[in-house]
């Protein structure tokens, strides 16, 4: 468990970082926090020519909120969120979700952006994102794009940021006052990744709901939102039957992945009861 | 003040917390090369060629062997239970003709650093013509090498009349019960360090663990070397739990690449090598039958079980399928019992010991069993137990089998006191009426209980020597070893009691074999008893030769003359004159130190009794512990502290082992759990609180001490009592038939589609 050779480069600037990954192109890995990376790379599952730390770009290090949308640096780590960093909802949003990201010394290093980067399927910040639709702000010598979450999350470990892309930046809209939440996850251990976990996202008008986000994430092969429970529950007034339904939606969108943690039975089911505790929640 | 009883806190802590403390890997010496394992990845096949030129030539390597290259080394021997046809199972230290699971060493790189090493490893190919692998015990027998079948041994153990028994029963019940595939996993992975100093023709190794003088012996035997030029040393070990401290085939290439390269050589494993390449452990499949009378006593119990042990006989040879047989019938009275053992070789790593070997295994089928009884004759499950436990008038009690080579007796025991302390200490009966409202609630929940007997201080004997430094320090010289469970501290309590000393002036050294002649090292809870009762012998001995010495210099009789907190002084005569123990060796250049030995041919038996409450969520599987009591009777108490420190690391093994740990195979016999993310072992977070109830009712009455081991029995009830509280919560319908309980398992049970037992 020792990284095979690798050439070691640590930019100042994002125009720097830019330019050795244009250089290197394929051979080349930014490395972040390195939560996922090292692992990956001690037990030679990744073996980069070049390592591109950018740890010491004190612009990538920064977290803000500006036209409507929290912005957040590449180097932002996960710990950032465990105080909210917004009085907008979003900021509790963030905070309750980002406390089941891995332990203590893994939230410490790793990153919001390298997460989304990562895209792993059972990443909690990448099911925010899919969730609230946030927008990945990349980086290269072409240039800047804005890429929304839908085009974003392609499958597991695999997005549409290109090998001579940073992820700068990662835009999440706020929600605004009376935004409602409700996060459940289950996982085999505490710290461990989600075999599935809902976040739903509701906003209410008198006795109905008016808008509603679902996102399922960990049951699939990348995160994703619930369209069709979602436009069930829009418009409607909550009642134990239509969340029911709303549930059994969700369950009926998702192909779900299994592995040696959990049969794909399992995490369908999983998706069924999360998605009507988590509107519970975000409900109560 | 006596000593023995007292929560002292460790006295070996201090280098540990502060970061002093030396592991295998903080060991170096100038000049070492890194030895780096190249291993299969494939389960089996035939090995056609190993291809070394390119990393031969690779930066930094001196030397790339092949099984060829050690073919004049024989295979790792058995240290005990040896079975006549076991033989020809053993692993060769690299892969010869065949290699038989993922992970198996079939070639070595030593390199300049670690780092070199691997990369050079990257580059050896293997050349293995596949072979479709034995997956599992209970598969149809395959062969292990041509004309040589799975089946390397059926273990047999029996008594009574069990046709008899059978012919006359009430009712029949027949279970078929599985365990699943985990181990130990210490903090601290394997390594070792070895040196060879041409001018003393001395081999030192370091890393050692366990047992350093029957390591010793074995690879003197293996090197052809006498055993005297071989020396190990143990520093700190990160833990044991059976695996850590057996020889291993990288223990025996560490020191033949040392003798022939005449360079350090140095080996740390990495944590994926790990959990694919040391002893892996549990993994059997029981059938068993019980003849049962109308009040639910067993009348026999008839077992027939399939144990998994992997690619190869290592140096248990055939103790856990012999531990299982021995002890299955536990605490009860069990009139008649068979039991047959198929040792099964399959393609997956290598089985041995793992904390109470054999034991969480018989006892999980055994308090099955207890369960099913108890639902098929619509009686209480306690009162079953009850009804069948062994009575204190038959201490002791002839098992009537054997186990380790010694006959099986328990030596003493008050079963049914336990029972009821333990009873009360939850108020049983009112917790069933609790659970009972839960349940008619909507609620999931459950009570399981599980009892054993353990075994522990396995002989045959345990020297040591006890030295009376110039300035009053009294040191232990025990060939017994440290695997982090707290002997140093225990051993000074034994001792500042048997000669009047302050622990804290009392060093205990073990695990260095050129201090000591022999040593049995530490296993099956063995240390306190054998060498906790020779300590005590031997400041008995030097108490009273002290006693004698004074007895000159302060002109008054022995008799007279007290030894406390390390002074020697007069009976009754607080102001009278004293010595210290320093004064005396300082006096008596005659006086040196004594040594003593114990010898056992009986083992002794603690026993206890696990209960837990558990609770699922129907929609998700999860199972959450709510509580989790274990009383144990453990003859006498050295130390409460350590003790509890035992049962609460046991505890954790236990839930590990019932609810997570697992060590999952796909169809071609490739690991697919050899990382800690995958391999799921508990955390704090996991961890329920417990609460220990520790008596000591049952002294043992074979040792001077009547002291009984505590290695294991926090773990030992732990799978069949988890698996009972969660049966239980299903609506006790028998069910959970197979071990860990993971959600997936669960999820299909709660679903309705029970998955058959694997
Ligand atoms: C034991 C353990 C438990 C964990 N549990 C969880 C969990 O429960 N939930 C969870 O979500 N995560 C978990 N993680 C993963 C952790 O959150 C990682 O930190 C995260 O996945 C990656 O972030 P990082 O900053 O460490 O990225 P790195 O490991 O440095 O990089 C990951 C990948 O992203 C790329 N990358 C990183 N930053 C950028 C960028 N700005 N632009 C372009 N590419 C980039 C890298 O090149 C690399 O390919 C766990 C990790 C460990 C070790």
């Amino acid at each position: 468990m020792k990284p095979a050779g690798f050439e070691y480069h640590a930019p100042r600037t994002l125009g720097e970082a830019v330019q050795l990954l244009h250089r290197f192109e394929d051979d080349a890995r930014i490395l972040a926090g390195g939560q996922s990376l090292v692992p990956m790379m001690n037990l030679r599952l990744a073996r980069p020519e070049h390592i591109i730390d950018i740890n010491r770009i004190g612009e990538l290090e920064h977290i803000s909120t500006a036209d409507g949308m929290l912005r957040i640096g590449a180097l932002t780590r996960h710990n950032a969120f465990m105080t909210p960093p917004t009085d907008d909802p979003l900021g509790r949003l963030l905070a309750e979700v980002g406390r089941h990201i891995g332990h203590l010394p893994i939230r410490v290093r790793g990153t919001f952006a390298g997460s989304i980067a990562h895209a792993d399927p059972a990443s909690e910040w990448c099911l925010v994102a899919a969730t609230l639709d946030a927008e990945m702000h990349a980086e290269s010598s072409a240039g800047q794009r804005l890429i929304p979450a839908s085009e974003f999350f392609l499958s597991s470990l695999a997005s549409d940021l290109k090998a001579d892309e940073v992820l700068a930046e990662v835009r999440l809209p706020l929600l605004g006052e009376g935004a409602r939440f409700g996060f459940e996850e289950v996982s085999r251990r505490a710290g461990d990744f989600a075999l599935t976990m809902i976040l739903a996202v509701l906003w209410l008008d008198g006795g109905r709901i008016d808008k509603v986000r679902i996102g399922i994430g960990g049951a699939a092969n990348r995160a994703m939102r619930a369209p069709e429970a979602e436009a069930l529950l829009s418009g409607q007034s909550a009642s134990p039957e239509l969340l029911r339904r709303a549930a059994e939606a969700a369950t009926a969108s998702i192909d779900p992945i299994k592995d040696i943690h959990a049969s794909a039975a399992y995490r369908r089911d999983l998706v069924r009861a999360l998605t009507r505790r988590a509107l519970e929640r975000a409900l109560a | 003040m006596s000593h023995i009883g007292q929560r002292l806190r460790r006295i070996e802590d201090p280098p540990l917390l502060k970061g002093a403390a030396r592991f295998a890997a903080d060991i170096s010496f100038d000049g070492q090369l890194h030895m780096r394992v190249v291993r299969s990845p494939i389960a089996f096949g035939r090995l056609l060629g190993v291809e070394v030129a390119d990393a031969l030539a690779a930066p930094g390597v001196a030397a790339v062997w092949t099984g060829r290259d050690v073919a004049d080394i024989p295979p790792i021997d058995f240290r005990q239970v040896r079975l006549p046809g076991l033989a020809s199972y053993r692993q060769p230290i690299l892969a010869a003709d065949h290699v038989r699971y993922v992970g198996e060493p079939l070639a070595v790189v030593l390199a300049e650093d670690a780092y070199l090493a691997e990369d050079a490893a990257n580059l050896v190919f293997a050349e293995i013509e596949e072979f479709e692998p034995v997956r599992r015990a209970t598969d149809a027998m395959g062969e292990f090498a041509p004309g040589l079948s799975s089946e390397a041994a059926i273990v047999h153990k029996g008594y009574g009349d069990l046709e008899a028994a059978f012919a006359a029963a009430h009712d029949i019940v027949e279970l078929r019960l599985s365990l699943g595939r985990h181990s130990g996993v210490p903090l601290e992975t394997r390594g070792a360090v070895a040196c060879y100093d041409a001018a003393l023709d001395l081999l030192e190794i370091h890393g050692a663990a366990k047992i350093p003088h029957l390591n010793r012996d074995a690879l003197a035997k293996m090197l052809g070397r006498p055993s005297e030029r071989i020396q190990l040393y143990e520093g700190h070990v990160g833990g044991g739990f059976g695996i850590r401290g057996e020889l291993y085939p990288e223990d025996v290439l560490v020191a033949l690449a040392a003798l022939r390269l005449g360079r350090p050589i140095k080996w740390i494993e990495d944590r994926k090598e790990h959990l694919t390449a040391a002893n892996h452990a549990r993994d059997q499949t029981h059938l068993i039958r019980a003849a049962v009378d109308a009040r639910g006593f067993v009348l026999a119990i008839d077992d027939e079980f399939w144990a998994d042990q992997g690619a190869y006989v290592r140096t248990h040879a055939a103790t856990v399928a012999d531990l299982t047989a021995a002890l299955l019938p536990g605490p009860y009275m069990v009139p008649a019992y068979r039991a047959a053992g198929h040792i099964r070789l399959t393609n997956k790593t290598p089985a041995g010991t793992y904390r109470a070997p054999g034991r969480f295994e018989g006892c999980f089928v055994c308090e099955r069993l207890m369960d099913a009884i108890a639902r098929r004759l619509d009686l209480d499950p306690v009162a079953v137990r009850r009804i069948n436990l062994i009575p204190p008038e038959r201490m002791p009690f002839e098992r009537h089998t054997d186990a380790l080579g010694t006959d099986v007796v328990y030596d003493s025991g008050a079963y049914e006191r336990l029972l009821d302390r333990l009873l009360d200490h939850v108020q049983y009966d009112e917790l069933r009426v609790q659970t009972e409202a839960r349940r008619a609630n909507g609620e999931r929940v459950g009570i399981g209980l599980g009892m054993f007997v353990e075994k522990s201080g396995l002989g045959p004997f345990d020297d040591v020597e006890l030295i009376l430094h110039e300035d009053g320090g009294i040191e232990v010289v025990t060939g017994a070893a440290s695997l982090g469970q707290g002997i140093e501290t225990s051993i000074a309590q034994i001792c500042a009691d048997g000669l009047g000393a302050r622990p804290l002036d009392i060093t205990v050294t073990h695990g260095q074999t050129d201090r000591i002649g022999r040593g049995m090292g530490a296993f099956a809870s063995r240390v306190t008893v054998m060498t906790g009762s020779a300590v005590h012998q031997a400041a008995g001995e030097m108490k009273e030769q002290l006693l004698q010495a004074a007895s000159d210099m302060l002109q008054t009789p022995a008799g007279r003359l007290a030894i406390e907190a390390g002074v020697i002084g007069i009976i009754d005569r607080p102001q009278g004159p004293s010595l210290t123990l320093g004064e005396v060796v300082r006096g008596d250049a005659a006086f040196k130190s004594v040594t003593a030995t114990f010898n056992s041919e009986h083992m002794t038996y603690p026993y206890g009794a696990h209960l837990v409450v558990a609770a699922i969520d129907p929609e998700t599987a999860a199972v959450k512990i709510e509580r989790y009591v274990v009383a144990y009777d453990v003859g006498r108490a050295v130390n409460p502290l350590l003790i509890e420190g035992q049962i609460a690391g046991g505890i954790a093994q236990g839930i590990g082992g019932a609810l997570f740990e697992e060590f999952v195979y796909d169809d071609l016999a490739q690991p697919l759990a050899a990382n800690l993310a995958d391999y799921l072992m508990p955390t704090l977070a996991e961890m329920p609180g417990f609460e220990i109830l520790l008596s000591e009712d049952a002294p043992s009455p074979i040792n001077p001490l009547g002291v009984k081991g505590a290695g294991e029995g926090g773990i030992t009830a732990a799978g069949a009592a988890i698996a009972g509280a969660v049966d239980d919560a299903l609506g006790g319908t028998g069910d959970i038939d197979c071990l860990p309980i993971t959600p997936t398992r669960l999820h299909d049970m709660l679903a309705g589609n029970i998955m058959p037992n694997r």
